[in-house]
């Protein structure tokens, strides 16, 4: 029940202080790498400008500088706000966060909880964000938040569906839903007999994967998705009353969980914490396996903000369609599909 | 991992060790006690979207429960179709159809005694039934069940219950859209 295979036995209350410490990491690192990493250098290069550059050697404490911008901003409410909604909003949709970045595995030892119904657990703590941003819609009592807000939530409702069912074909294929072992199925499996890679389902589940990340970049309802934070339209939706610490608690929580959403992606369908040629109980992999996750993470979520950067925003009804006209009976025909194939060979 | 969240609980089964403050009572105490304020203020709250809030706080503490009772598959399910479907159903529905932001004072005054009456006789006829059917059933703190062995029973031994459930809620479904859609 060690973190790492340390030699030393942990108690358990040993164990909870460095798991929650590690907890913290997983979900602040990748939220900042990201925002720094693409946010800042990449989406400014594809637009032919440099991104921010005086804060420290090449723009890199600019994320200290904007947490510290957003730390002394004032605490604004709007007068007729429901105060404690208003104020718990933020923590409903950062807990969905955390609780979300409990199921990954890091290494054969390494990973938070190691449950049966890891994928189902991941999908169920996925879900609970959408109670948050109603909350932030309906607490905030202006029309604009409102309709943010229900927007959100009816885009989140739509696209979870998709989400769930592309990682059915995933589940057939490797027999279970503990993450930890559809891993391992990973590592240990074959192509054809030929075991040199592995077997990483992004061969196998391809269109699960394209519509696993379609429905990603909906649920975090960046562009092309973004409809309920249009700021033409609607200022910024759900969270135009928002405020200095606040806004950035939601902000964390938009980039942590498309980090950890980009890592299950990368655990789903590219094996997770392990490279080829070596072997997967290895105990070296509890020492790299949570860099080689996080390098398949920046992987997936360099695809995610590169469609966010390049791509204009659907139409409310596009949007709509195009999870239940499309990526819905996709994912249905994938089940199936695979669901046959598993039975045939 | 069988059961893994009890086997975190250290001094496992109250009932042989004789201990009370065991980490699992001490659990269920706390959760139990948040769930019975919830449900309290959600019953007397003047505002509806506070009572839909504080009703997550309850079916939380629900799948609390049955984490400590290490039956993780019911746990998980609870928090993805109450909290994650129902709960969004309901705010959404309130949030829709609702002209203003605020309290509504005296909105549920009317059928209090109603609504007494049918809670006090809900309670009465379930706790009364389990009682009656669980008298000296003890759980089977050994082996919790696992995801595996739940899929087996639905898909084996209770199949046709289950397929009469689909074809039940898929005519729900249908239902639903024929009424709402008068112009079909």
């Amino acid at each position: 029940m060690t973190i790492f295979n340390l030699a030393i036995e942990l108690a358990y209350w040993q164990q909870t202080i460095i798991r929650s410490v590690l907890g913290l990491v997983a979900v602040l690192l990748p939220a900042g790498t990201l925002v720094y990493l693409y946010l800042f250098k990449m989406m400014s290069f594809m637009q032919s400008r440099l991104g921010p550059m005086e804060a420290g050697p090449y723009g890199s404490l600019q994320l200290l500088a904007e947490v510290g911008k957003f730390l002394q901003k004032e605490d604004l409410f709007p007068r007729t706000a429901d105060r404690v909604v208003f104020k718990a909003a933020p923590f409903v949709v950062l807990a969905s966060t955390f609780l979300l970045v409990l199921v990954l595995p890091a290494g054969p030892d390494a990973w938070f909880i190691n449950i049966d119904t890891g994928v189902f657990f991941a999908l169920a703590v996925s879900s609970i964000s959408v109670i948050g941003i109603l909350m932030a819609g309906w607490g905030s009592s202006s029309k604009y938040s409102l309709i943010g807000g229900l927007r959100a939530a009816g885009q989140l409702v739509a696209y979870e569906l998709p989400l769930v069912l592309a990682l059915m074909g995933v589940v057939i294929q490797a027999g279970t839903l503990n993450v930890q072992e559809i891993v391992l199925a990973q590592a240990n499996g074959e192509i054809f007999g030929w075991g040199g890679i592995g077997n990483p389902f992004l061969i196998t589940q391809f269109l699960g994967f394209m519509i696993f990340l379609v429905a990603v970049q909906a649920e975090l309802t960046q562009p092309p998705f973004d409809m309920p934070v249009a700021e033409s339209e609607i200022v910024t939706g759900y969270l135009t009353e928002y405020t200095g610490m606040r806004f950035l608690l939601f902000f964390i929580g938009e980039f942590a969980t498309a980090g950890i959403f980009s890592a299950l992606a990368a655990t789903f369908f590219l094996g997770g914490w392990y490279i080829p040629g070596l072997d997967p109980t290895d105990n070296l992999f509890n020492l790299i396996g949570p860099l080689v996750l996080v390098g398949k993470m920046l992987l997936v979520s360099f695809l995610i903000f590169w469609f966010r950067f390049t791509y204009p925003r659907f139409r409310e009804d596009q949007l709509q369609q195009l999870a239940w006209k499309v990526l819905v009976p996709l994912s249905l025909v994938n089940i199936v599909a695979t669901g046959v194939l598993k039975v045939v060979f | 991992m069988t059961g893994f969240f009890l086997s975190q609980i250290e001094g496992l089964d109250p009932l042989t060790s004789g201990e009370v403050l065991v980490a699992q009572n001490v659990f269920f105490a706390l959760i139990a006690l948040v769930m019975i304020l919830a449900a309290l203020r959600m019953v007397t709250t003047e505002n509806i979207v506070h009572a839909a809030l504080y009703l997550v706080i309850v079916l939380a503490g629900a799948a609390g429960m049955f984490i400590l009772l290490g039956a993780e598959f019911v746990a998980v399910t609870q928090i993805l179709v109450y909290i994650g479907a129902i709960i969004v159903l309901f705010l959404f529905g309130i949030m829709l159809t609702k002209g203003s932001f605020g309290t509504e004072e005296g909105e549920f005054r009317e059928r209090n005694q109603m609504a007494v009456l049918v809670g006090v006789l809900i309670v009465a006829v379930t706790s009364g039934s389990f009682i009656d059917s669980f008298r000296d059933a003890e759980l089977n703190r050994e082996a919790p069940s696992t995801t595996a062995e739940i899929g087996d029973t639905i898909f084996g031994q209770f199949i046709i219950p289950f397929e009469a459930i689909s074809v039940l809620l898929l005519a729900a479904l249908i239902g639903s859209v024929v009424i709402a859609r008068r112009d079909l």
